[in-house]
């Protein structure tokens, strides 16, 4: 998979320290299935992360903690062991967890201009949701109040500054107004995060919006 | 102290320059006072210790580990904002965890602090919330050795990223440090750490190619 659109350090910073909510990290998880690249960028905010506890003033344990983490270890394993994830088709693992399966299990919801869409979690003040735009039909001219990051699953979509394919991040903030249209060919199917309500510019999309929690 | 392991003939002329390299750097011994003699150790021993632990299920490697980590754990918990009880009962289970999974640990990839640090940071996460969306796991084993070299590389890199952050000016490391143990929101976080990651990525991403490499 060629990926020419890849995590900001901003966001690989904070995903590498854990302070990403859900919705995001689920994006960022996901690219980080196709992107050795932004794997290594992440290894390296990790690597600071790793510094940072080794030179840091550490707080006192109880008097007991040695022994009962030795009596932990002698008790077996506590922690549910995750099942690995596996590659379930065109859904990276992260994805497909949530999904609880492939694209097939996925339950769209119209929401009109050839647009369908499956909420997949919210909480911390942020969603993610599943797009599926048919080819050649945009999602409506909008602006963000906060984030907003998409992943390409599959298909590829244009907006007034790129071209997004396969595996490609868009990250938008306060400052994109953008109109992404799906490109010709295949539908395209993203994985949409955002922060804030998106702010749509036309009038019929706003009145939409507050019954299509979009 | 490293072990490198000779495997056939194939032992890389790079590697006796670093053998001599380890051995003639002295272990730092150094007292405190009133806590008699401590062990200033380097990233190469922690990885010996977690060594040890793996393949000899060494108690006393992991105390070493333990009174070094497990108080930093806590302060990383304790200052994400997590209650003294709670960030107790996170600390063994990460100690715990790092018994426990002490056979998937890849020093191609990480040093033993950062992978400590992300054992007790997604720790951290399953405590605040049920789901934590992690991405495709890249098999591991039933592999031969990490090549030593390439772990032994990485820690160098790893001292190296410590050292500039010991130079930052105080702000900025506070900055990060703050950013680090939970102390901002992800919106707050500077994108610009003045820290040189380049030579740490392109450590990982080598090691990530040639575990994609073996596994083709």
């Amino acid at each position: 998979m060629a990926i020419n659109h890849h995590l900001s350090d901003k966001i690989l910073m904070a995903h590498a320290a854990g302070n990403l909510p859900e919705a995001f990290a689920l994006v960022a998880a996901s690219h980080l299935s196709f992107c050795d690249d932004c794997r290594a960028r992440l290894g390296a905010f990790e690597a600071i992360g790793g510094a940072m506890l080794d030179r840091c003033e550490g707080a006192a344990l109880a008097a007991d903690s040695l022994e009962a983490t030795l009596a932990r270890i002698d008790a077996g394993p506590t922690t549910r062991i995750r099942p690995q994830p596996r590659p379930r088709g065109a859904l990276p693992a992260p994805l497909a967890d949530y999904v609880g399966g492939d694209l097939a299990s996925v339950r769209w919801r119209p929401i009109g201009m050839g647009v369908r869409q499956a909420v997949i979690c919210s909480g911390d003040g942020a969603s993610a949701r599943l797009l599926h735009i048919a080819s050649g039909r945009a999602v409506p001219d909008h602006g963000h109040r906060g984030l907003e990051m998409t992943l390409v699953l599959q298909g590829a979509f244009r907006d007034e500054t790129a071209r997004f394919g396969p595996g490609d991040i868009e990250i938008a903030d306060a400052s994109t107004e953008h109109t992404p249209v799906a490109e010709p060919g295949a539908d395209c199917i993203c994985l949409a995060a955002t922060d804030a309500p998106l702010r749509f510019n036309a009038f019929l999309p706003r009145i939409a919006q507050s019954f299509l929690r979009i | 102290m490293m072990m490198f392991r000779a495997s056939g003939s194939e032992f890389p002329d790079a590697c006796i320059g670093m053998v001599a390299y380890v051995l003639s750097a002295p272990a730092k011994i150094r007292v405190q006072e009133g806590l008699g003699v401590v062990e200033d150790a380097s990233p190469d021993d922690w990885t010996s210790a977690l060594l040890q632990v793996r393949d000899g299920r060494d108690r006393d490697a992991f105390a070493r580990l333990f009174r070094h980590f497990a108080p930093r754990i806590k302060a990383f918990l304790r200052r994400g904002g997590m209650g003294d009880a709670q960030a107790e009962d996170c600390v063994q289970d990460v100690m715990a965890t790092l018994w426990n999974k002490a056979h998937l640990y890849d020093p191609t990839r990480a040093t033993v602090a950062t992978w400590i640090f992300t054992i007790a940071r997604n720790r951290r996460i399953d405590m605040l919330r049920r789901v934590r969306p992690e991405p495709e796991d890249l098999p591991w084993g039933p592999e031969p050795e990490p090549d030593q070299a390439d772990a032994f590389a990485l820690r160098q890199e790893a001292q190296r990223l410590g050292e500039a952050i010991a130079q930052l000016p105080d702000a900025q490391r506070s900055l990060i440090e703050r950013a680090f143990f939970g102390e901002v929101s992800h919106s707050e976080i500077a994108a610009e750490t003045g820290l040189p990651l380049g030579t740490i990525k392109s450590r990982i991403r080598l090691a990530l190619d040639r575990l994609r490499q073996r596994l083709n």
